[in-house]
């Protein structure tokens, strides 16, 4: 069977024993889950799964309302 | 009044949070401390107990607040009846120092400093490469 296009899904980086712990006060890490224009990632792109990036996003809002993200980037 | 309520009656339960204020940047760092002392001293008198106090220092926002480009950083956790939250909130609302803050209700206390504390150690590693260099 040729699936020319198929590509294994990859797992979600929160699950799993090492999974970092998602935290609004971790920067370094929430920046990886946003655009370049300050814009939260869907999780069909970072394959977070459903529960994990609702948390993600939670987090990432009140990073911004600390003044730890930006809203935007222009 | 309000006070004689917290702590009578029933066995009252107690919840962990994490209250992170940002104080204006042109404060010194004794004002900052001391606003975190008023805020430690709040939870206290109402029958809290504060379990952390983490200062983060002076950091640059992602956005203006209040005219605000930087801004004092305090975290304090802390276990309280609900109450305490509202009055705590109150009373952070009122002063005109703190320009942002939030409250948070938190599972379980972080053994150690915060991430936030972590990090800051790599800094001072910068220092040391740039001595030399002009000769």
């Amino acid at each position: 069977m040729a699936r020319p296009f198929f590509r294994r899904r990859k797992s979600c980086p929160f699950s799993g024993k090492e999974a970092p712990q998602i935290d609004y006060k971790d920067v370094k890490l929430l920046q990886g889950f946003v655009s370049e224009r300050g814009k939260i990632v869907p999780s069909r792109i970072t394959s977070v799964a459903a529960k994990k990036q609702r948390e993600l996003s939670q987090a990432i809002k009140r990073a911004r309302h600390l003044g730890l993200l930006p809203y935007l980037v222009k | 009044m309000q006070k004689s309520a917290i702590g009578s009656e029933r066995q009252v339960t107690m919840a962990l949070y994490e209250h992170v204020f940002l104080a204006r940047q042109d404060l010194a760092q004794a004002q900052v401390d001391a606003l975190a002392a008023n805020a430690t001293s709040i939870i206290e008198t109402n029958g809290g107990s504060v379990l952390k106090t983490e200062n983060w220092g002076l950091r640059t926002l992602a956005y203006k607040i209040a005219k605000n480009r930087k801004a004092h950083y305090v975290m304090v956790e802390f276990s309280a009846p609900g109450p305490v939250v509202a009055e705590l909130e109150r009373q952070t609302q009122i002063s005109e120092d703190i320009i942002r803050y939030i409250t948070i209700k938190v599972d379980e206390s972080e053994a150690g400093p915060s991430v936030m504390m972590r990090k800051s150690d790599k800094k001072s590693r910068r220092d040391r490469d740039d001595d030399g260099i002009d000769f």
